[in-house]
């Protein structure tokens, strides 16, 4: 069973509804017993770094830290692949997990000395993929995925692929059994629900 | 490289798509579930549906007919029509809507921006601006006025303020209409989409007057007389002559727009 995260943090329907789609039982709570019992987690989330405040208040911050340190497969989408790392600028009282290192920062007003539209709204590809993601397997550089947003996730050892939108950004980390995507993969067609497919067909 | 964005277009009255999407002099041209995943399918990036009857009777219709487009759709989906209030858009997005468009009555009452998006989000929030060049002025464009009630009332407001001030309210895309070229197949209204386009940071989707795929290059260009959209509607556009979205962006590729192309 997946639990799905609740933190009043957008819609879910779309998520649970791909999650199904690709074979997976779900669980939408708001309960840290249940995050801790569940096989795999999945922390969606649009809108407002700040949200994921509810997340502390709820214990759930907690809970979900002990499942990652037992091993239980983590994915979080969008504002919950932000929350994996240190905090983002568009909150900065409110504190991430601190499982990647580094801050979420806003695109830049400008690149390359032109002007760059934010949010960064549409289909975008996945570059540099690596080879040894669980998350994007049989995933080909050059895919298209959908992308809302206006903050994002710096590069590092543990991007698990790239997209270019004011120089390169987090599209995809992973380490171990943690896992988050930048982008929508529920609305992401095929190459979206080939992620949560790889997702929810990982051996616990 | 972000792509432009090719959305197809669904006006559904009663449960029924009422405007050929695919095929040529069909008025009642099918069931809204099949054709949305027909146009996704066939590479559309997004799908929006707009129940042009919109009426308190038709609204379990409506509801019932998302639902059921929504339930195997894994592109962006859109909602409009009759959306009045927050608790009108909740309901639509329970159904599996990830976006609604509202128009008139966001005009009547700028609140219901920031009311729906502080609870679904800024992305999930288009506001549609039906807009007609001000033809009286020495600058039409500039001073393009908004209507709404379908088109049927002018408001006295400028497009420009009305497309500024839903931005600052928490719009997260401007779906502009040009009420002059709807319908025309001459083209979109290139000028008046730049204008807003150049005016906000959110994305502003073109809409109306697409007759062929150059109608799509010059809305798409970012040159001197482009219309800088970020995507562009298409519905009439398939009655003549491009048979689907796949089609449509094939040509666009080969004409330098950046496409997505489906697998």
């Amino acid at each position: 069973m997946i639990a799905v995260i609740d933190y009043k943090a957008g819609n879910l329907t779309s998520v649970v509804k791909a999650l199904k789609f690709v074979g997976a039982e779900t669980c939408v709570t708001q309960d840290p017993a249940v995050v801790a019992q569940a096989e795999k987690i999945v922390l969606p989330g649009v809108g407002h770094f700040q949200a994921t405040e509810l997340l502390k208040t709820l214990k759930l911050t907690e809970a979900v830290r002990d499942a990652i340190a037992k091993g239980t497969p983590f994915l979080g989408i969008c504002v919950g692949l932000q929350w994996l790392y240190e905090g983002s600028t568009e909150a900065p009282e409110t504190d991430g997990l601190c499982a990647f290192s580094k801050q979420c920062e806003r695109f830049p007003a400008t690149y390359n000395g032109a002007e760059l539209k934010s949010p960064h709204v549409g289909w975008n590809s996945l570059e540099n993929i690596r080879q040894d993601s669980r998350l994007l397997r049989g995933i080909m550089p050059g895919s298209f995925v959908y992308y809302t947003h206006s903050w994002r996730a710096p590069v590092s050892a543990d991007t698990a692929a790239t997209t270019p939108y004011g120089g390169d950004f987090t599209a995809a980390v992973e380490r171990g059994n943690v896992m988050g995507v930048q982008f929508h993969p529920e609305k992401s067609s095929v190459v979206g629900l080939q992620v949560l497919r790889n997702f929810v067909e990982l051996a616990c | 490289m972000l792509t432009k964005r090719i959305i197809a277009c669904l006006d559904v009255r009663g449960g029924r798509v009422v405007k050929g999407i695919q095929f040529v002099d069909i008025i009642d041209a099918g069931d809204p579930a099949e054709l949305a995943h027909r146009h996704a399918a066939a590479g559309a990036d997004e799908i929006v549906l707009l129940d042009i009857t919109a009426t308190h009777e038709g609204r379990g219709t409506l509801i019932d007919t998302v639902q059921r487009t929504a339930r195997t759709l894994f592109v962006p989906f859109t909602v409009g029509g009759g959306i009045r209030s927050a608790d009108d858009a909740a309901a639509v997005f329970d159904a599996g809507a990830d976006k609604v468009s509202i128009n008139s009555s966001a005009v009547a009452r700028p609140e219901l921006i920031g009311e729906i998006g502080s609870s679904f989000g800024a992305q999930a929030v288009i506001v549609a601006i039906d807009a007609r060049r001000a033809a009286n002025s020495n600058d039409p464009v500039r001073d393009a006025e908004v209507f709404v009630s379908g088109g049927r009332m002018p408001t006295g407001r400028k497009v420009l303020d009305w497309a500024r001030e839903a931005e600052d309210r928490g719009a997260g895309e401007i779906l502009l209409t040009s009420m002059d070229t709807d319908g025309m197949r001459n083209g979109f209204d290139c000028a008046l989409t730049a204008m807003v386009s150049e005016a906000v940071q959110i994305p502003v989707i073109a809409s109306g007057g697409a007759g062929t795929a150059q109608h799509f290059v010059d809305v798409f260009s970012h040159g001197a007389n482009g219309g800088k959209a970020d995507a562009a509607l298409a519905a009439s556009i398939f009655h003549f002559g491009v048979t689907d979205s796949r089609v449509l962006k094939e040509e666009l590729q080969r004409a330098g727009i950046p496409m997505r192309l489906p697998c």
